[in-house]
């Protein structure tokens, strides 16, 4: 008997896929290709896993997407604490190149009680390396009291340089605490630790941990607000194009109060009452989730992974958070759910026929390759390939849930292999990053920038799916895709 | 309602300007710990002040918003000139994804460059392993003529050796004994991105005319344009030589690498000088560099081991130009044709124009050494005041020069350089002692915002504009684009304040 043609059809995508990266690790050296073997493959349903590794040292030489704990650190987790000054301790580069990179919006008045967008760096000099930092960084922290009084902590943000020549930035930190009588956390975020950002991610969370939560301990009748039996935090979402809003105005239109955002828009302030709420709601797992189970076991406080890409999503999330409050939040959550279906609908009826049957290739950090699926989904287009550049184990069964059999996997993929695999798959659209963006531009193929919504957004909650569709619409169905080619060249 | 036509979705451009987000601003504030808008107020009227200013001033050891960056960062950019050549930064990976970032924000283009990916064992046992196999496969996987190897900081501090990592990593195998694989130590602790450039520049000029020196020069001048960052210099230099008949050799031209043409193919190397005529600038007459402070070992190195002459020209204004194209002529006997003289023509003809409108207008600006240069040397042509300069990554030499400039005019009179200062400290000034314009890369935007300077985008990197890189700031027609970009600016900036109906628009005049 033979099987059906869809199945047959699926298979046979395996197997070709299968065939594809053996075709494609040809040109490595034996050692590496042995390597990268290992993070390529393809999805197979019923599966608990990609089946393949991860978070493991990318090949030298090899063209990685990743970056470093620093950028973990200081770029995603850090950085966005609105109210606090970001100390780049190190030589210039690092802070210069992290400097207002990543849209974390907030609302401040930015150089006087907020500094989300400047960079604060010790621009270390020869002289610091060979006598050490330690001096001009408690001097740096006495002057930028003196310049910038309203800040509400400090952080100091490691570069390479900082661990290699053993600085003691804990005990400058744990001085200047009593002399400024502020919060002033050390991060041990030097670029060389780990294998990508995500240690960056997990060193910001312990320093969190550490640094600040027992000050917040201390001073939990001074923060200064009543407890409702509807508080959360929202957790791990960096409000890129002002995404935790348009998140927390739903949350907070189904009766919770959203007593903290981490970190977009955040302050130190939120972060020291968030051990005091009843739930946290994780959107980036892969950044946030070392902070969120440290909160459960020392504080009780449970915590829920959410998504808010796409309606179908949305809907889902809501729904799962509401049923951890009371009926009151329930019904609310359905009234929501229903008030918003007629904006969905308009969005989908407008651009789900302009997109139907469009294929995505994604390729992102540590959240995204599996959280927007669904998203495309609603808008009727369809996934052949996806991967992280820094997801763990656990990040690759968590995708299970959103794949579909034969999509191609690629863990840390090189710029070689993502160039030879879409040149195989011909996706439609190329969802990843800027410094893949040009590279597929120049081949012909409509890109949207994921990490950063190439400078649209916000993605999240239904006001930000409206703004995903209109983008992928304006991505694919742009006529300046049709001129590539001389006219001559085509007959 | 936020999203209610579909037809015009809002984005966060106007989204949050909505009431009902607006109600969820002012309610998020009960959790923030803010402090009170008075509070806000009172410290930001007190930054404006001289008081202030003089605090600001007296800082040692804190930097805010400086205007450079790190070395590898120029070195890449030197290294992408040269045909085939793949960028190799030995050390931990996380800079390579930094300056791959930066490039290609600015100039809107892939950016090719790999790492050894470097992490904690390494920074234990030293980095020689990471090489070898790093070498190895960026050699297989992406074909390149050439790997330019630099270093970070990381790699500087464990003291790794990239002259014997080399040699090493060529009899493992790693590359074939032959291959080039020329280096430059770009400790980011040291000088700016404009010393990578310098050094990565060096380092592949000595290891591709090592041994290639005749007898006879080859008749070519050699172009060195510095961490350059305007695509449309390297094509006006080179069309300004093609028009004066000059053979020359562009060390290094990445204007094809960093302005590709869409057809549909994506080619990790494009264009670049060819390493044969790398190799030959070894016995050129004469070398010519756009940017002295990004050239400075390589122009040493050039004197002393080519024994070549060597000159910089900043061919930026009307001046500036002429004494490009004069040195051009006297090097090589050919005469300026009539073509250019025209060109020069219609460029004064511009600025003598548009001079009632910068005729003593006081202007701010800041950015690498040799870019101020040449913007000063362009605002005192067209009777414009410089008054605030500011150069993170000056040095001595650069001071004594723009001060020799600035005091060869009546307009320069006003000025003060501000060396080893950064965009906090130009705040202050800006504030205390205002000007007409500022001009600098897109961090300007933010003094901008906060004291109302209107800004020309000039510089690197300019990440909030479109294009600007692709203009030419050098030659006659470049004089051109800087006199429109300020000119124009400046009555923008009068429209707008002469805008309100029945109040200011007295002045909001057709005809300007």
């Amino acid at each position: 008997m033979t099987p059906p043609e869809d199945t047959l059809e699926q298979t046979t995508t395996t197997v070709d896929k299968k065939a594809l990266i053996k075709e494609v690790l040809e040109v490595y050296p034996d050692k590496a290709k042995k390597k990268r073997e290992k993070h390529l493959n393809v999805y197979e349903e019923g599966k608990s896993d990609c089946g393949v590794k991860s978070n493991i040292k990318s090949v030298p030489g090899s063209m990685t997407t990743r970056g470093c704990a620093y950028a973990g650190s200081k770029g995603v987790v850090w950085g966005p604490i609105k109210d606090m000054i970001h100390i780049s301790h190190g030589p210039v580069g690092c802070g210069y190149y992290s400097w207002s990179g990543r849209r974390n919006y907030y609302i401040g008045t930015t150089g006087i009680d907020t500094f989300g967008t400047m960079q604060f760096t010790s621009d270390f000099q020869e002289r610091d390396i060979v006598f050490g930092g330690d001096k001009k960084l408690a001097k740096l922290i006495a002057e930028l009291e003196e310049l910038f009084p309203l800040n509400r902590g400090i952080s100091i943000q490691s570069e390479c340089p900082i661990g290699l020549i053993g600085d003691d930035i804990e005990a400058v930190a744990k001085k200047a605490t009593k002399e400024i009588g502020k919060t002033v956390v050390p991060v041990r975020c030097e670029g060389f630790r780990g294998v990508s950002q995500s240690l960056g991610h997990h060193i910001a969370n312990d320093s969190i941990r550490d640094w600040v939560f027992p000050q917040a301990d201390k001073k939990k009748k001074e923060l200064g607000i009543e407890g409702s039996p509807y508080d959360v935090a929202i957790i791990g979402d960096y409000n890129i194009g002002g995404d935790a809003w348009s998140s927390r105005i739903l949350l907070e239109e189904i009766g919770l109060r959203v007593v903290a955002q981490w970190s977009g828009d955040g302050t130190l302030n939120e972060m020291m009452l968030t051990p005091t709420v009843k739930l946290n709601l994780v959107h980036c797992y892969r950044s946030m989730n070392y902070i969120s189970r440290h909160m459960e076991e020392a504080y009780g406080i449970p915590w829920l992974e959410y998504n808010f890409f796409g309606p179908t999503k949305i809907a889902e999330s809501l729904r799962e958070i509401a049923s951890r409050f009371d009926e009151t939040i329930q019904q609310k959550a359905e009234a929501v759910i229903a008030k918003y279906q007629a904006q969905c609908d308009a969005v989908i009826e407008k651009y789900r026929p302009r997109l139907e049957g469009k294929t995505v290739a994604l390729m992102v950090g540590g959240l995204r390759p599996r959280h927007v699926v669904p998203a495309f989904h609603d808008l009727g287009m369809k996934l052949v390939s996806t991967g992280y550049e820094f997801g763990h184990n656990d990040d690759y069964k968590r995708t299970t849930h959103y794949i579909e059999n034969g999509t191609l996997i690629y863990d840390d993929v090189s710029a070689y292999e993502f160039e030879q695999f879409v040149k195989e798959l011909k996706p439609d659209l190329i969802a990843s990053g800027i410094k893949e963006k040009y590279v597929f531009q120049k081949m012909a193929l409509p890109f949207r920038q994921m990490h950063s919504w190439d400078y649209s957004g916000p993605y999240h909650g239904y006001d930000g799916f409206a703004i995903f569709a209109r983008d992928m619409d304006l991505a694919l169905n742009s006529p300046t895709w049709s001129l590539i080619g001389a006219p001559w060249k085509k007959s | 309602m936020a999203q209610n036509n579909v037809d015009n979705i809002q984005d966060h451009a106007t989204l949050f300007h909505q009431d009902e987000y607006q109600e969820l601003f002012q309610a998020k504030k009960e959790f923030e710990g803010g402090h009170s808008p008075e509070e806000v107020a009172r410290i930001a009227e007190w930054t404006k002040t001289w008081e202030y200013r003089e605090k600001n001033f007296a800082r040692e050891a804190l930097t805010v918003n400086p205007a450079k960056a790190c070395q590898p960062l120029g070195a890449i950019l030197a290294a992408v000139g040269f045909e085939g050549t793949l960028p190799f930064v030995h050390g931990s990976q996380g800079c390579v994804a930094y300056f791959r970032t930066h490039f290609t924000r600015h100039f809107k283009e892939p950016f090719s460059a790999v790492s050894s990916s470097m992490t904690e064992d390494a920074a234990v046992f030293g980095g020689l392993n990471n090489m070898i196999d790093g070498l190895a496969n960026s050699y297989n996987l992406y074909k390149p003529k050439m790997i330019a190897l630099c270093t970070t900081c990381m790699a500087e501090v464990i003291g790794d050796d990239l002259g014997a990592f080399i040699k090493t990593s060529k009899e493992k195998g790693s590359v074939p004994e032959d291959f080039p694989v020329p280096y430059a130590h770009t400790p980011s602790f040291v000088g700016s991105h404009i010393t990578g450039y310098d050094n990565m520049m060096k380092g592949i000029l000595s290891n591709l005319t090592e041994g290639k020196k005749q007898a006879t020069t080859n008749g070519k001048i050699n172009f060195i344009p510095g961490f350059e960052t305007y695509i449309g210099n390297l094509r006006e230099v080179k069309r300004l030589a093609s028009l004066m008949g000059v053979n020359y050799t562009l060390l290094a031209d990445n204007s094809d690498y960093l302005d590709s043409p869409n057809d549909g193919e994506f080619r990790m190397y494009q264009g670049g000088t060819t390493l044969e005529d790398a190799a030959d600038s070894i016995n050129a007459e004469a070398t010519i560099a756009f940017q002295a402070y990004s050239t400075t070992k390589t122009r040493e190195y050039i004197a002393a081991e080519w024994k070549q002459k060597t000159f910089v020209c900043r061919p930026v204004g009307i001046r500036g130009t002429d004494e490009f194209l004069m040195k051009l002529s006297e090097l090589t006997g050919q005469p300026i044709p009539k073509e250019l003289e025209d060109e020069r023509g219609r460029a004064v003809d511009a600025f003598t124009d548009s001079q009632a409108w910068l005729h003593g207008k006081r202007v701010a600006l800041y950015g690498d050494p040799d870019l101020v240069i040449g913007l000063v040397q362009f605002l005192l042509e067209v009777g414009a005041e410089p008054v605030h300069i500011v150069v993170t990554n000056s040095n001595e030499i650069f001071e004594q020069e723009l001060q020799a400039i600035l005091d060869a005019s009546p307009f320069g009179s006003t000025a003060k350089i501000w060396g080893g200062r950064d965009l906090w400290h130009m705040r202050s000034l800006l504030f205390t002692e205002p000007v007409d314009l500022l001009i600098g890369n897109s961090y300007g935007k933010y003094l901008w915002r906060d004291t109302h300077t209107p800004l020309v985008r000039i510089g690197y990197p300019i990440f909030d504009r479109h294009h600007l890189h692709r203009y030419a700031t050098f030659g006659y027609q470049g004089a051109i684009n800087l006199l429109n970009w300020i000119v124009n600016t400046l009555l923008d900036e009068l429209d707008r304040n002469t805008i309100v109906p029945a109040k200011t628009d007295i002045s909001y005049d057709l005809i300007r």
